[in-house]
Formats: structure tokens, C-alpha cells, sequence
């Protein structure tokens, strides 16, 4: 019977770690609900606040949906080919490639803003334009697309389909478009979902990339939250949950964590 | 063959082209540029040799080692648990605890205010028992336990996924030997699980250092590295100190990175 009370005691440890994530969430939908925060939910429900939000900050959602967009095509023209060649080639030098394209991520968006600032900020049709977060918003999610499609290409047996294909007189370009791409059709479905869901909540670079006209959802949070009365940041942060909630769910049904199967790797 | 090769490299030019201009570039120029202040080069020295950096740097790292600490402790109990029992409802705790998983600090921050700011949950209790209001969001506190509400659902994910792959049998073992439950834990489970460890706390460790939207959120007067990167370079506008604070910054978090990476394999930190 000792182990029904560890096992009650564990249950009880992680019912409180999921209220201590879950409760605010669901504070933050109630304030964004509430007539008067302040006295509670008896002062009544209303979607006054959504609908301030809405004309208040309509933009920063349609910029945000249009960037995150404009993130993934991005994302894939470069990311694709690259996690390919890495596929194709593991030398040193292919690592070292891989190490270096995962640096965006490893070092805080502050800096690599401050860096993208120093060097362009002078080139004031850039500086201004929405161009300049996308590019850091796609130096961000690279890795991520990189490393899903590259995920699945090592786990098919790549060589042999493409010898397969060139044994019947297809040529470099139509085994990559005809057997590459349609096999890591999976990787780029996973790792879209993480490239579009990055770029809609990035704000480390974003803060210091946006100018007074391209300001994004998250940078709208942040400005709402400083200045506005808790109800209206409620509202907000109830529209941006509604507009990730899709992206997270597909994203559990579709892509199970494959990060961690590279952690797992050494340990056997 | 060798064509291959130079179809292979033409593959790479675009993501390589994009990468080295606007990210090596500008990193190197970032480099420059943190050298060329008023002070010279040894802005680069002033993060040790200012009194008020130093102790940035030392609030920052504290509140990091605290965080990572905390966040492993938690999710290597749940994790471990919901990966081992398979209960009913299982599956909605797993989802929940991974929902914030795509938080970004700023809304991190938000969670945090709504359960210790001034008109937040934990206030609005402690008032109703003690009289008193319990208000702690705005200080390096409330920063603490925004970074291990954003460190959890990550860090659950790695240590479920590394606990599936434990043999039950080291422990069945164990325990036929006569181990307690508390020796299965230290001796069998944890160095189990110390890859996932590694690699799950260095990355709790790497954003809480370089993460910027969460203090932003709660308060300017948090007095952590970032925000001090921030001040430089937007009220003091001493460019050069900002580029040098934040050279040192990226460097040290992507060290921390790889030698965790070294140590337990690969993983892609993922710093919101």
C-alpha cells in the first residue's frame, strides 16, 4: 500500500504544477471576459475589450500573420536544400555548418538584434520596412526547419531511393524533386508548424527590430500591457492564444517531439 | 560525382549567402563595434569590472541557476511520473503542462502578473487570509517564476521522452536487491536520466540568461543583464556598451550551449 501513496503524492505534485501553468491562462481569458476585473465576474461579461483590441490593434494580428507567412517560405527555400546537403554529406565540415546555423538560436535575440541594428540600421528603406524583422525572424526559426526536415531525411534510407531513381535515367534535379522532396513531406509539415508558431510569439528581436509602423502581435502585447488597463491585455492575450491554439494543436497531432531523440542517442 | 559536389554546393549558397550576411557580418561588426566606445576595448572587461554590471551579471546568473534547478526538480518528478503511469486522463495533464509552450516571454510575463501582481490570484488570497497582500511579479521573484513557467513544458517533453527509454528492467532489478524506492530514484533513474538533464538545463539555463520579454513585461527596474543591454542602448544611448554587454552575453549563453551539447548530445535550445 506504500506505493498507492507515492503514487497519490506524485498525481498531487503534478496536479499542482498543471494548475500553477493552467490558472493563470485561465485568469487572463476571465479578465479578458470581465466588465470590471476589480470586482469580478459579477460585474458582467462583455467583448467590449475584444472589440477594443480589435480596432486598436487589428494590424499588429495581420502583420504577424502575414511575417510568420513570410517567415516559412523563407524558411523553406533556404532550409530544404540545406538539410539535404547535410543529409547527403556528414563531414566535419557539414557539422560545423549545422553548429553555426544553430547559433541564432543559442545566442539571445537582443544580441543578434543589436547586431542586425549596428550593421543596417542605416539603410533607412530596410530599417523601416517589415523586411528588417523578417529577416531576423527567419535567422531565428532556420535551425528548426533545418533540423525537421533533416530529421527525417536521416531516418529513410536516402541513398538507395536515389540510386533506385538514377538506375532508371533521372537526373539530379528530378530525384530532388520527385523522390527528396515528397519524403520529408512530414519534416517540412513539422517543422512549418514550428517556424510559423516561432515567428507569430518572437519578441527578444522583434522589440528592437519594429519601428512605430511594423509593430507585431507580441510587440502590441507588451505596449498593451504597459499602458493599458489589465482587461484590454487580457483581451489581447485571449485573441493571441486563439490564434496559436490552431498552430499548437496540429502540431500535437501531427509532429511528436523529435528533439529529444537526439538526447536519448548517447545515453545507450 | 563531382558534379554532384557542385550541385550540393549550389544547394547550400542561398541559406549560406543569407546566413554569413546577416548574421556572421553583423555579429563580427557587433564585435567592432563594442571596442570602439569611449572606453576602447575594455568595454569588453567592464561586465567584470563594473561594480553595476557585475552585479547584474550576478542577479542574472543567480536567477538562471535558481531556474534551471527548480525546472529540473519539477519536471523530472512529473515527467518521470507521467511517463510511467498511464492513468485516465493522463494524456489532458500531458497536454496541459506542454500548452505554454509557445508562450513568448512577453505573455509569460502577463501569466505572471495575473497570479502575483497587484491584482493577482496569490494577493487576492493572501489578503483574505492574513490581511495582507502578497505581491511579488514585479521583482526578481516573480522574473524566477516566469522563467520556470516558460522552462517547464519543454523540459517535461525531453525528460518523458528520455524516461520511455530507461529499462524498467535496471530497475526491477534494483528493487529484487533490496533498494528502497528513494535508492531506485538516485541510483538507477536519475543517472538515467542525466543526459536529458544536461542538455534540458542548459537550455533552461541559456534563456533565462539571454531572455528579454519576461523582465520587459514585469518591470524596467529588474536589474538583469538584458534589460541592462536594453537601457544602454535605447535611454543611454552608449551603443558601444550595449554591443559589448551584448558580444559577451550571446558568446557565454552559446558556450554554455555547446558544452552541454558535448557533454549529452545534441538538442536545439529553443530561447523564446
Amino acid at each position: 500500500m506504500k506505493h498507492r501513496g507515492l503514487f497519490l503524492l506524485q498525481l498531487g505534485f503534478t496536479l499542482l504544477v498543471c494548475a500553477f501553468l493552467i490558472v493563470p491562462v485561465i485568469l487572463s481569458i476571465m479578465a479578458g471576459l470581465t466588465v470590471n476585473y476589480f470586482i469580478g465576474i459579477e460585474s458582467g461579461l462583455t467583448l467590449r475589450w475584444v472589440f477594443e483590441v480589435w480596432n486598436g490593434y487589428r494590424d499588429t494580428i495581420f502583420l504577424s500573420i502575414g511575417l510568420s507567412l513570410a517567415c516559412l517560405v523563407v524558411t523553406l527555400v533556404l532550409g530544404v536544400p540545406t538539410a539535404y546537403v547535410l543529409a547527403k554529406r556528414q563531414t566535419a565540415l557539414t557539422r560545423a555548418i549545422e553548429e553555426l546555423l544553430v547559433m541564432p538560436v543559442a545566442v539571445p535575440g537582443l544580441a543578434t538584434a543589436l547586431a542586425l541594428i549596428v550593421t543596417y540600421g542605416a539603410l533607412s528603406g530596410f530599417r523601416t520596412s517589415w523586411a528588417f524583422i523578417l529577416v531576423g525572424h527567419a535567422l531565428f526559426t532556420l535551425p528548426f526547419m533545418v533540423r525537421s526536415v533533416l530529421a527525417v531525411l536521416m531516418a529513410i534510407d536516402l541513398q538507395t531511393l536515389e540510386e533506385g531513381a538514377a538506375s532508371l535515367g533521372a537526373g539530379f534535379w528530378q530525384r530532388f524533386r520527385d523522390i527528396v522532396l515528397p519524403n520529408c513531406r512530414a519534416g517540412i509539415l513539422a517543422g512549418s508548424l514550428m517556424v510559423v508558431t516561432l515567428s507569430m510569439g518572437e519578441f527578444n528581436m522583434t522589440w528592437l527590430l519594429h519601428t512605430p509602423f511594423t509593430k507585431t502581435l507580441p510587440v502590441g502585447l507588451a505596449d498593451a500591457y504597459a499602458s493599458l488597463r489589465l482587461e484590454i491585455g487580457s483581451a489581447y492575450t485571449l485573441v493571441f492564444f486563439l490564434m496559436i491554439m490552431p498552430l499548437l494543436l496540429a502540431m500535437q497531432a501531427y509532429a511528436k517531439p523529435r528533439a529529444p531523440k537526439f538526447v536519448a542517442e548517447d545515453s545507450e | 560525382m563531382r558534379r554532384d559536389t557542385q550541385r550540393l554546393i549550389f544547394l547550400l549558397l542561398p541559406a549560406g549567402i543569407f546566413f554569413a550576411a546577416f548574421f556572421l557580418l553583423p555579429m563580427a561588426r557587433l564585435f567592432f563595434i563594442g571596442g570602439s566606445g569611449k572606453t576602447g576595448w575594455s568595454a569588453y572587461a567592464a561586465i567584470l569590472t563594473d561594480a553595476n554590471y557585475l552585479n547584474s551579471l550576478f542577479a542574472t546568473l543567480s536567477v538562471a541557476a535558481a531556474t534551471t534547478f527548480a525546472t529540473l526538480v519539477i519536471s523530472g518528478i512529473s515527467g518521470v511520473f507521467l511517463q510511467r503511469h498511464k492513468f485516465p486522463g493522463n494524456g489532458a495533464l500531458v497536454a496541459m503542462l506542454t500548452f505554454p509552450l509557445a508562450f513568448p516571454g512577453v505573455v509569460i510575463g502577463f501569466m505572471v502578473i495575473m497570479l502575483a501582481g497587484r491584482q493577482g490570484l496569490i494577493g487576492q488570497i493572501t489578503e483574505f487570509l492574513t490581511g495582507d497582500k502578497l505581491v511579488f511579479a514585479y521583482s526578481l521573484t516573480g522574473l524566477f517564476m516566469g522563467y520556470v513557467y516558460f522552462s517547464i513544458p519543454r523540459t517535461i517533453l525531453t525528460v518523458m521522452a528520455a524516461a520511455e527509454k530507461l529499462d524498467p528492467k535496471l530497475e526491477e532489478a534494483a528493487r529484487s536487491l533490496g533498494a528502497s524506492p528513494w535508492r531506485v530514484v538516485l541510483d538507477v533513474i536519475i543517472p538515467g536520466l542525466k543526459p536529458a538533464f544536461i542538455s534540458a538545463g542548459a537550455i533552461c539555463f541559456a534563456t533565462a540568461v539571454g531572455a528579454f520579454g519576461t523582465a520587459f513585461t514585469l518591470a524596467a527596474r529588474i536589474n538583469v543583464l538584458p534589460m541592462v543591454i536594453y537601457t544602454e542602448f535605447t535611454l543611454s544611448a552608449n551603443i558601444a556598451m550595449a554591443a559589448a554587454l551584448s558580444f559577451v552575453l550571446g558568446a557565454a549563453t552559446w558556450i554554455v550551449l555547446a558544452v552541454a551539447r558535448t557533454a549529452a548530445g545534441s538538442t536545439v535550445a529553443a530561447a523564446g
